[in-house]
């Protein structure tokens, strides 16, 4: 679903997208808040979190306000990630969201 | 150096020698520097403070409580958080009131949710705001009371109890303070010697070493000199000896001089005070404080961690009888995220079986858990702070609908026996009214409510008197609809425990009293005593 523009990220910065919905019982919520930021903090890449394609966005690396989104089991979470490490990041992303943070 | 002589009132009995560990008064605001640049690094400071400590808790704990901690230092870890504090502090704003005022504002938003579980959470903003609140107010974490201290305060916190160790011996010496407050009862319950309302303390900035606490006379002693230690070492070895007496009978039953037998019942916070107790010194449980539950300021307990400590409640009595009270938060019993902040009379406001009908969510998940440990022994359910019978049909619906859930589901629950407390005067006035299972008389706050004198000042200590005839009057109003109605009548306020009271008490013809495990020996002992 990516893969067409992450080569051209890596050299402009044209932001990679992608979404999964959160299979995780509970939502967002404190623990799976923790693993995502503490996931996104592994890359130097700008990650951010938002319910819809459009936005608003917020910044995946802040638990604060990752928490304020307050995504709700079966919402679709949409990730925009841009910088170097973007293509693995998102793919790591979507692994932990996939995997519902370990907790489905 | 002179030893100092202080004397109160007693208000938890025994006799307690110690170092001397002095607390700082939370409340106590704290100066502001009036520089921007200051309140900034304090603040940066609390909260880098607040982490740490968190961090320490989390090696102490693991799964969800773990959990808790871990997501709690990543929001304080988190610039995003206190970024608005730091804004308004550079507006001139001091360091307490813009953390204060951010944090609120945070906190509303986890409080308004739609989903429970962010809700949920609200509980753990809140401790997050208060540990640094309570940095920056210069007070250090409680925990820092080391065993067998005597701690010495203006006042203090049920919080601050019970993070403290209090098996290893130590006491309490308020300057302010109540003989009626929860930290008193809690004081008397784990058996911790407590003097209240022993004046100022001042030091001339040297804190005593040591302390000799008397729970009995109401008096303390600090730095004493030699022989006056010894004297009073020698008085706690003979106190420890009469007790041991007393504690072989205890296991005998509770029978009157003229031949009545009196039910004698325990009053508990948590299971951990049935440790080591044979279930054979009572004929039961007359209540269980669940609020206590609900302090550890890890979030709301879940269904599974209730059910799993009333059953191991009710696995220890052995079939006897036992009393739940639910959640009987507000009034001077704050839960963070829970009860209502700022009212202008909590003890006249949401608290009680009122929150709990205004909360049913929280309620509903107690009761679940209540029906379902109710296979597991003979339990009963008390509701607190009933006002009119309608709070009670309410609540009894309330549990049966979450009885029909449960069966339709295939999970095994009972239907607990339902009763109320009797602690409104007009609950005592009109007990007959209620279709209720049993009642029982929560004394303090029939006093308190009786008198219109405040559990917790000292000022009025003396008016809030169990033993006045108006609230006898009610108590035997109570006993009487008892016996007319065919169901049991007991009294579970700290007035069953004084034996001053036993007496009267008896004589309105409560033939039920719910005391602490430490008080049930002397109150055998004085029942054995009491004649027509």
């Amino acid at each position: 679903m990516h893969d067409v523009n992450a080569s051209r990220a890596s050299k402009t910065s044209v932001p990679l997208t992608a979404s999964a919905v959160l299979v995780n019982p509970v939502g967002l919520h404190a623990r799976p808040s923790v693993k995502l930021t503490q996931c996104a903090k592994r890359f130097a890449a700008t990650i951010e979190i938002a319910l819809a394609p459009e936005g608003p966005w917020t910044d995946a690396k802040s638990p604060v306000k990752v928490m304020r989104v307050k995504a709700p089991q079966g919402a679709m979470l949409y990730f925009r990630v841009a910088g170097p490490d973007g293509k693995a990041a998102l793919a790591a992303l979507l692994a932990l969201v996939h995997d519902g943070f370990g907790e489905a | 150096m002179t030893e100092i002589h202080l004397t109160g009132r007693a208000a938890s009995p025994g006799l307690a020698i110690g170092p001397v560990t002095v607390l700082t008064v939370a409340v106590e605001r704290r100066g502001t520097t009036g520089d921007p640049a200051q309140e900034a690094a304090a603040l940066k400071a609390a909260i880098e403070g607040a982490t740490a400590e968190l961090a320490e808790l989390i090696e102490a704990e693991q799964g969800e409580a773990a959990d808790i901690l871990e997501f709690q230092v990543a929001m304080l870890e988190d610039d995003a958080l206190a970024e608005g504090a730091f804004d308004a502090i550079s507006a001139g704003t001091p360091a307490d009131q813009a953390w204060r005022a951010v944090l609120d504002a945070e906190i509303a938003g986890y409080r308004s949710a739609e989903d429970e579980y962010f809700r949920a959470r609200t509980a753990d903003l809140v401790d997050i705001r208060d540990r640094v609140l309570m940095r920056l107010n210069g007070t250090e974490k409680s925990a820092a009371i080391a065993g067998g201290a005597i701690v010495a305060s203006g006042d203090t916190s049920p919080s601050i109890f019970l993070a403290a160790d209090w098996r290893r011996g130590g006491g309490i010496v308020l300057a302010a303070g109540s003989s009626s407050s929860h930290v008193a009862m809690l004081a008397r319950a784990r058996g911790t010697p407590m003097v209240v309302g022993v004046g100022p303390l001042s030091w001339q900035g040297r804190p005593p070493a040591l302390a000799l606490v008397d729970g009995d006379a109401g008096t303390v002693i600090f730095d004493p000199e030699p022989e006056t230690r010894s004297l009073f070492e020698h008085r706690m070895k003979a106190a420890h000896a009469a007790c041991a007496v007393a504690d072989a009978d205890r296991v005998k039953p509770a029978i009157t001089a003229d031949g009545r037998r009196i039910t004698v019942l325990l009053n508990i916070a948590a299971p951990e005070d049935l440790a080591d107790l044979d279930p054979a010194i009572c004929d039961g449980i007359g209540l269980v404080r669940t609020e206590f539950l609900f302090e550890a300021s890890l979030g709301l307990p879940d269904e599974e961690t209730q059910y799993g400590v009333y059953r191991r409640i009710l696995d220890w009595a052995e079939a006897r009888p036992v009393t739940i009270r639910t959640l009987d938060a507000g009034g001077d019993k704050p839960i963070p995220g829970l009860t209502i902040d700022g009212e202008s009379n909590p003890f006249l406001g949401l608290r009680g079986i009122r929150l709990s009908l205004a909360r049913p969510e929280v309620f509903c998940l107690q009761l679940r858990a209540l029906a379902r440990a109710a296979v597991h022994g003979t339990l009963k359910v008390m509701l607190p702070m009933v006002a009119v019978p309608s709070e009670l049909d309410r609540a009894r619906e309330l549990l049966d609908a979450e009885i029909a859930a449960l069966r339709a589901k295939g999970i095994a629950c009972a239907r607990p026996l339902l009763g109320i407390m009797v602690e409104v005067p007009a609950a005592a006035l009109c007990a007959e009214d209620f279709d209720a299972g049993f009642y029982s008389i929560g004394s303090n706050d029939l006093a308190q409510y009786t008198m219109a004198a405040a559990r917790d000042i000292g000022a009025v200590a003396d008016l809030n008197d169990t033993g006045n005839p108006a609230v006898l009057a009610l108590i035997a109003r109570t006993v009487e609809a008892g016996r007319a109605r065919g169901v049991e009548v007991s009294l579970c306020g700290d007035a069953a425990a004084d034996t001053r009271l036993t007496k009267a008490l008896l004589a309105t013809g409560l033939t039920t009293l719910s005391v602490s495990p430490l008080a049930v020996a002397r109150l055998k002992a004085t029942i054995a005593t009491v004649n027509p």
